[in-house]
């Protein structure tokens, strides 16, 4: 059987296109918290970034590759595995798996509708009440949309509702790459685990900290 | 036998005459069970009561009845073989239950396990995975020597870990997604741990993965179910084994 075919081979696709994905997350994360440096920190890191449309480009379609082949076996076993399962107990208990395990495609899913808000809002600048304008030295003003569409309403908590789901997602699913790959023995399991968890919880603090402090009235 | 005290309980078993019939619970009284009694044996007298008030007899899979030929299959409260560490259902006895528990008692549910009747069920699926390349093919001669492939002691043990499967399908029982990867993990370690499987290791595990698939089993998510339900401990480290036999085989 094909590998977009096979039981193994197609978790093998998700788990590298999954990762790959991870390490955006972390640089993205990274990228963002330059907002605590102020207007000049996140306005310059932005213009920089955009500086060079071609890598933007090349970058913006790997993603979209990555996160389409991810979402695309991701429903597909989602779906036969609950074909597999026709009919539940009415007693259960489970032993070992988690809510952030039993939960990964309707954690995926929320990415899925988040991420298409989310370029919506602060890329195409299409959802209404986005300020758009640009700073002292002509940069666009990435400080001003962000600290102003944060400061109150709903907009905050779609984002730290969406972190929450983006947590869920990689408490499993980092540990559970480890294991997709066979990095790992039965010795590193469980530490791997917990450094998964561990790592999406410090992801987590990172995103949510900016509404956070915004909210909170801390950067205006 | 020290004394006699025995237990009431009450048994909510499924019932089902057959693979088309919907099925439904029916609920029983165990009268006279003692702490002696194994879970199979508490059946037994059930049974015999059933039988008795002439009603049909609750039927549940069972051979050897000391934990070691797989036969047994029947989710206990929720766990397959009833949640003890390292116990077939057939090795659970009743001292850890207590007089007026409720227990329910439901066969393994997977739709790569059709129930045949009652706590029955059929699981040929594993049949087929195994006959997908869970051997060694080999030329029919005179016996080899039995040190003339020498095998380091830890490759052996290895080896033995992962034949420690009995073939219950607890895994497949205890897994959200009904699969059957710890099983074919185990056989597939197993054998590509050793020369005489090293050489087909390949083609068996691509066969052995895709039969899983075809047999109407679910993929793995790595829930890790499947190790704290075996009754033998098998460990899902030889589902990594798997993967990676698996990503070696892409390669070749
Ligand atoms: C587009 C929306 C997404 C959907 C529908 C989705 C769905 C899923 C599903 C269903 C699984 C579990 C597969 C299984 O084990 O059976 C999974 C695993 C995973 N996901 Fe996602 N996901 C999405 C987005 C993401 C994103 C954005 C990331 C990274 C930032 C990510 C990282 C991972 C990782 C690392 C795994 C573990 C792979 C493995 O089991 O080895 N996912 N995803
Ligand atoms: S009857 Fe043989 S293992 Fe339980």
């Amino acid at each position: 059987m094909q590998i977009t075919n096979s039981a193994v081979g197609r978790k093998l696709l998700m788990a590298i296109t999954g990762q790959l994905m991870v390490l955006f997350v972390i640089v993205h994360m990274l990228g963002n918290s330059s907002i605590f440096l102020g207007a000049n920190g996140i306005n310059a890191y932005a213009k920089h970034l955009h500086d060079l449309p071609p890598l933007v480009w090349a970058f913006r379609f790997s993603m979209l590759a990555f996160i389409l082949v991810h979402a695309w076996f991701g429903i597909q076993v989602s779906v036969e595995n609950s074909a597999a399962t026709p009919k539940k107990y009415s007693v259960q208990k489970h032993l070992r798996a988690t809510l952030s395990s039993k939960s990964m495609i309707w954690t995926g899913v929320i990415i899925a509708l988040f991420v298409i808000y989310h370029l919506l809002h602060f890329t195409v600048h299409a959802i209404p009440g986005v300020v758009t304008g640009v700073d002292a030295i002509g940069r666009f003003d990435v400080y001003t949309m962000v600290v102003n569409a944060f400061q109150s309403g709903l907009v905050p908590v779609i984002y730290i509702a969406a972190m929450i789901a983006v947590f869920l997602h990689l408490s499993h699913g980092v540990g559970s790459f480890f294991q997709t790959l066979g990095w790992n023995n039965a010795n590193t399991l469980p530490k791997i685990s917990n450094t998964s968890r561990g790592f999406s919880f410090v992801l987590l603090l990172g995103y949510i900290a900016i509404p956070v402090v915004i909210l909170a009235g801390i950067l205006k | 036998m020290s004394d006699h005290k025995t237990m009431t309980l009450t048994l909510i078993v499924w019932r089902q005459k057959g693979p088309n019939d919907p099925g439904k619970f029916e609920t029983y009284t165990a009268k006279g069970i003692t702490e002696h009694h194994s879970f199979l044996e508490m059946l037994d007298v059930v049974n015999e009561d059933l039988i008795k008030e002439g009603k049909d007899p609750i039927a549940f899979d069972h051979d050897c009845r000391e934990g070691i030929c797989g036969m047994c299959s029947q989710v206990v409260n929720g766990v397959p073989h009833g949640g003890q560490e390292r116990t077939t259902v057939c090795q659970l006895h009743m001292r850890t239950f207590k007089d007026g528990d409720t227990i329910y008692i439901e066969p393994w549910r997977a739709r790569a396990f059709p129930v045949t009747r009652d706590l029955i069920v059929d699981r040929s699926g594993l049949d087929n995975i195994i006959q997908a390349g869970g051997y060694t093919s080999c030329h029919t001669g005179g016996v080899a020597d039995g040190n003339a492939l020498l095998i380091p002691k830890e490759i052996a043990d290895y080896a033995m870990d992962a034949a420690e499967c009995i073939g219950c399908g607890a895994c497949v029982a205890s897994c959200p997604n009904s699969s059957a990867m710890l099983f074919t993990g185990a056989k597939v370690a197993q054998l590509a741990a050793l020369p005489q499987g090293k050489a087909e290791a390949a083609v068996r595990v691509c066969a052995m993965t895709d039969a899983l698939k075809e047999s109407g089993f679910g993929n793995c998510s790595n829930h890790y179910e499947c190790e704290a339900a075996c009754p033998k401990g098998i460990s899902v480290k030889f589902i990594a084994r798997l993967n990676r036999e698996y990503q070696k085989a892409l390669l070749k």
